[in-house]
């Protein structure tokens, strides 16, 4: 399945948010969205699934979902939006128990999706007993349980420290090899961008418009072992944005 | 150079300056800890054994004079007169019907309605005004025209308490709802939920601990509220006992009677404790 964005633009009162996105997500890929703080990232991200609705555009999808999925555009948050009051299996299950599934086979889709993010031996804990980069996982379990076809990421890294930030994004490389999802990934953190990315959109300062893309055409596997060219893409990317990240400093300290 | 500091310097290898001299070495001021209540056991029973023991022990003495207030023992010889005669089962039983009958009611109308107004902003503006004009006027004041309205019997009583549980319920409840995570229920929209899956898995268990300490308020105001009324117009129940005891100056009476509304306080305090508890398990 495609994601197609035509033409978004956005204002908040007298705000501008977005101009005139346009944007392809295509089957299997994963898209960063990188751009100064305050440029409309996670709004965009909140059109992508259909949370808000933009001003002007639209987006659309075309092709089927694939089958046996069962919410096509899913989120990750960056505070994981855990329900305090359920164990991680329920947590899980959840989000499965409006679809008619039959006991069963939701109770092997949640071993299932615990098996694959390591959760297996914490499925009656209580999300508070757990650390960040834990419950984090249980909301990529939650994500992963509903077969999603485009995953939906907004800075879902941006509340570790750097240590779990790192085991995670290899569980996340490691995931997209076994599972070739497609994400949108919003953040602001260019080293995730060029490990987990395809492409990566940089964004200006407000109001959002995409400035650049880049395409990194390495497979995200190998990426690890090939950090010396990361960095230079890295700092390239960098470099698009860093009068962008500047002067919207500079605004927001001026205006607000 | 004192004494002392030559001494170390004799002891040790590295020479330690001087431990009383300002400027030399010495432990960093301790300044943190306190402002954290930690469970001291046996306390509490403690202080209330003591101070009904000097009480008995002032009464006994003749410190306190008997006119003044009887010894507790007399007022505990004055309970176990209700037992014996079998009425203490009429008055509490009269007053735990009221009181459940009328919290039970007052509790389920004030969440229905609480839940009503967070929820829709039709009824939140609707009935925002009307609860925040009502809750303020004290309910026995209304004792007349409750018994117009609901017969001088079981009803008038029982409305009294109802109507001063449901609105500090209704508070509470709305309140509870509107501190709800957003998050959350945006997670639960992003995932397809059901807009009844997400009122009862994520907004109603949300509001719990709110509704849950509106409770030990509401609770409080209906013991209030049950004697309140039971000493306007009743035969039977712990606040017509007091009432009376108090008309034929039974001080003895009178003091077993507040005792046992303690007593009811104090177990209805415990078994919220035990719903909050069980209930609110994720929290702690």
């Amino acid at each position: 399945m495609e994601l197609v964005l035509r033409d978004i633009s956005h204002d908040y009162g007298a705000t501008q948010v977005l101009r005139d996105i346009s944007l392809t997500i295509g089957a299997g890929e994963i898209v960063c969205v990188v751009g100064p703080s305050g440029c409309g990232k996670s709004t965009l991200l909140r059109f992508i699934g259909g949370l808000e609705r933009p001003d002007r555009g639209e987006v659309l999808m075309s092709g089927e979902a694939p089958a046996g999925c069962l919410n096509p555009l899913t989120y990750i948050f960056q505070d994981f939006a855990l329900l305090p009051w359920r164990s991680v299996a329920g947590n899980v299950s959840l989000v499965l128990e409006d679809r008619d599934l039959g006991a069963a086979r939701m109770r092997e889709i949640v071993d299932d999706v615990l098996a694959r993010t390591k959760l297996s031996d914490f499925r009656s804990a209580w999300p508070r007993q757990l650390s960040g980069g834990m419950k984090q996982r249980v909301a990529i379990a939650r994500a992963l349980s509903v077969s999603p076809a485009v995953m939906l990421m907004d800075e879902p890294l941006s509340a570790l420290d750097a240590q779990t930030r790192e085991l995670l994004m290899d569980d996340l490389v490691e995931l997209s090899s076994r599972e070739r999802f497609s994400a949108c990934y919003v953040t602001h953190n260019l080293a995730e961008a060029v490990r987990l990315g395809h492409r990566i959109v940089v964004l200006s300062r407000r109001p959002g418009r995409i400035r650049e893309i880049v395409a990194i055409d390495m497979p995200l596997a190998e990426r690890a072992a090939h950090m010396a060219e990361l960095e230079r893409v890295q700092r390239d990317v960098w470099l698009i944005m860093r009068d962008e990240a500047q002067q919207a400093d500079r605004e927001l300290a001026g205006v607000d | 150079m004192s004494t002392e500091a030559l001494d170390n310097t004799g002891a040790r290898a590295a020479p330690m300056p001087n431990r009383a001299a300002g400027g030399g070495v010495r432990p960093v001021p301790f300044r943190g800890g306190g402002f954290q209540p930690r469970p001291v056991g046996l306390v509490s029973p403690l202080v209330f054994v003591a101070l009904i023991g000097l009480w008995e022990l002032g009464s006994r003495t003749g410190l306190i004079s008997n006119v003044a207030l009887p010894a507790p023992s007399q007022a505990f010889e004055a309970f176990l007169d209700l037992v014996r005669t079998g009425t203490l089962w009429t008055h509490l039983g009269a007053s735990l019907y009221r009181l459940a009958l009328g919290w039970t009611f007052g509790s389920l109308l004030g969440i229905a309605v609480g839940l009503m107004i967070g929820l829709f902003s039709l009824a939140r503006a609707g009935l925002v005004p009307l609860v925040s004009a009502l809750f303020p006027i004290p309910k026995i004041a209304l004792l007349p025209l409750f018994i117009i309205w609901f017969g001088i019997g079981e009803g008038s009583k029982v409305a009294t308490i109802l109507f001063g549980t449901f609105f500090p319920t209704v508070i509470a409840t709305y309140g509870g709802v509107d501190n709800v995570d957003r998050n959350l229920i945006r997670m639960g929209q992003s995932f397809g939920l059901s807009w009844l899956s997400i009122v009862r898995k994520i907004i109603v268990p949300g509001a719990l601990p709110a509704i849950l300490s509106g409770f030990r308020i509401s609770v409080s105001i209906a013991v209030v509220l049950l004697v309140a009324a039971e000493m306007i117009g009743a035969q039977h129940g712990i606040g017509a006992y007091i009432l009376m005891a108090g008309s034929l100056f039974a001080t003895d009476q009178l003091i077993a009677g507040v005792a046992m509304l303690s007593v009811l306080g104090l177990t209805i305090a415990w078994l919220i404790g035990r719903a909050e508890s069980y209930f609110l398990k994720w929290r702690r």
